[in-house]
């Protein structure tokens, strides 16, 4: 069916789509590659010399950097820790047959719509507000201390914030991979005597790899560029504590006017994020074939 | 499932389910209480659930003080307007791939999906240069157009995927009987298509809506959308509980409410096909 006419005709269909998003990846990165090797500064915008790799030199040495990547890992890590296991037990749990699972399911997943700079308002200080905040009170409640969550332990509040927001996105996934499991498995497992346990471990939890797979690798995606949660909560600190890579370049360019450093900064989070990428592509270029 | 599941069994999982949803569910379910709450009620200890008396003042002064619709109606026009321009991007380009395949077809989709995942801080410092320059800051058409770009992987790949299952033989068959092209497309294509084109633009919207770093980067006031608007409550101004609760639900409701209606394909659209 596929004569030389349709082919042509196919061609033009995708071009447009195929043209702007070359255009959208190559220029604005081959101007951050530019603007990376020069000494180009906002308070200083007409001269812009040739430094080189000098820009690197200062954001990779930057102590800053080093905790910024630290806390880019511990976000990214302790996130997906909390959102697969969770979403792994909270999808099990909404695969069981009880009254109002409808109800819930809409409960569980309302997260996910919450645009980000809602969620983190209103866990700063509505839920982590030492004194005001439902969940200071419940300690206080029960004779314990709040603690002041956003500078005492910014990051791990960020970590707390994100994985709500992403929790139910690994439900859902994870509950529409364990709804295409047969139950004549499971039965016939049962039949010879597998206990709830094993048959989780053996046939639920494989069934549900891929899966998983694929939400550790899109989540990752997104969790590498976390930005808004930290703007509207903690700014990055106290000092660089609850600062990622995201935060640290945008930072550079918009409170340190540093465009050179800036760029190269967003050089460095390209790399990092094209080693995940590069997994998350393999992976579902071979489900494609399927 | 099949199996008998005992009734006693059935009530514990009931008890432990609505325990763990109303959990999850709880920052949101409190931002709607408080919304209606006054600022007083809203940071009262021990705090008040439903026993206080209700109040539509926050959203009566949301509306007068700040120009909440203002808001509101640049987050309408960055949706839509970023989703038409990806439809009419997407569209023939998803149609070409599922129904001329090429060698090359998975490839330039695999590549497209690698686009998404450059981050957006890589090419910030150019895009707002290039605002800048272009006189764009701060306006909805530079808005609509990033919004358009960043989502246009998403769109077609969604609606590859949605094409892809409409058979081939069916536009055979109609050209058999002697359909024109624009009764083929009309009659035949179209009722096969319009499903798969409506979930992509519901997640369309529902990821433009809720984007919040170039909405946040390339705005100040008059392309501000809501996420924005909410952002600005962040800098600490006194007692304003009841107040950031009642912003914060005018600005979550219509989503959640979009969200909710098409959850069963939102997993399709986020894993670009991979769990069905």
């Amino acid at each position: 069916m596929a004569t030389l006419h349709t082919k042509n005709a196919a061609r033009a269909m995708m071009a447009p789509a195929v043209i702007v998003l070359l255009i959208w990846m190559i220029v604005p990165l081959a101007m951050t590659l530019y603007f990376s090797t020069l000494n180009y500064t906002l308070y200083n915008p007409f001269s812009t010399p040739f430094v080189g790799f000098e820009n690197y030199s200062y954001f990779l040495t930057d102590p800053t950097f080093l905790a910024a990547l630290a806390n880019t890992l511990i976000l990214v890590i302790g996130v997906l820790a909390i959102t697969v296991i969770g979403g792994v037990l909270i999808a099990l749990l909404l695969d069981q047959e009880f009254y109002g699972v409808n109800i819930v399911r809409l409960m569980v997943i309302a997260p996910f719509f919450v645009m980000p700079t809602v969620a983190a308002l209103v866990w700063k200080n509505m839920m982590m507000n030492p004194v005001y905040g439902v969940i200071g009170q419940m300690l206080s409640a029960i004779g314990l201390t709040p603690i002041d969550w956003m500078t005492e332990v910014p990051l791990l509040s960020i970590v707390i914030i994100v994985a709500w927001q992403w929790l139910p996105f690994a439900t859902l996934i994870l509950l529409t991979a364990l709804q295409s499991l047969s139950s004549d498995q499971k039965e016939a497992a049962e039949m010879d005597g597998a206990g709830a346990l094993s048959i989780f471990w053996y046939i639920t939890l494989p069934h549900m790899s891929r899966a998983i797979t694929v939400v550790i690798l899109i989540q990752t995606i997104f969790l590498l560029s976390i930005y808004a949660e930290i703007l509207v909560t903690t700014q990055g600190g106290p000092g660089a504590q609850s600062t990622n890579i995201t935060y640290l370049v945008a930072q550079q360019a918009t409170s340190y006017g540093d465009i050179g450093a800036a760029s190269a900064g967003g050089i460095v989070a390209v790399i990092l994020a094209n080693i995940v990428a590069i997994f998350l592509v393999r992976l579902i270029g071979k489900n494609l074939d399927a | 499932m099949a199996r008998k599941v005992t009734t006693g069994r059935k009530i514990g999982t009931t008890i432990f389910a609505w325990f763990v949803g109303l959990v999850i569910f709880f920052p949101i379910l409190w931002t709607f209480l408080t919304s209606f709450k006054t600022e007083l009620q809203a940071i009262s200890i021990p705090p008040v659930f439903v026993g206080f008396d209700w109040t539509l003042e926050n959203y009566r002064t949301i509306q007068t003080q700040s120009n909440y619709f203002h808001f509101m109606a640049n987050s309408i026009y960055l949706s839509l307007g970023s989703t038409a321009l990806g439809l009419i991007f997407a569209i023939p380009a998803a149609w070409a791939m599922a129904f001329s395949p090429t060698r090359r077809t998975k490839d330039v989709l695999l590549w497209m999906l690698s686009t998404k995942m450059l981050p957006a801080v890589g090419v910030l410092i150019p895009i707002y240069l290039l605002f800048v320059r272009f006189g764009l800051l701060d306006s909805r058409l530079g808005l609509i157009v990033v919004l358009f770009l960043i989502n246009l992987p998403i769109l077609v790949w969604m609606l590859y995927t949605y094409f892809k299952e409409i058979p081939g033989e069916i536009l055979e068959a109609a050209r058999m009987d002697g359909a024109s092209l624009s009764k083929e497309i009309t009659q035949v294509l179209a009722p096969m298509a319009v499903p798969g084109i409506a979930s992509t633009v519901l997640l369309n919207v529902i990821l433009s809506w809720n984007e919040a770093f170039w909405t946040l980067n390339l705005t100040t006031s008059n392309a501000a959308p809501l996420t924005a608007f909410i952002a600005s409550f962040s800098s600490p101004q006194g007692n304003f509980y009841a107040k950031l609760s009642a912003a914060s639900m005018l600005a979550i409701a219509p989503i959640l409410i979009v969200g909710w209606f098409s959850q069963k394909q939102l997993v399709r659209g986020l894993t670009f096909g991979a769990v069905k």
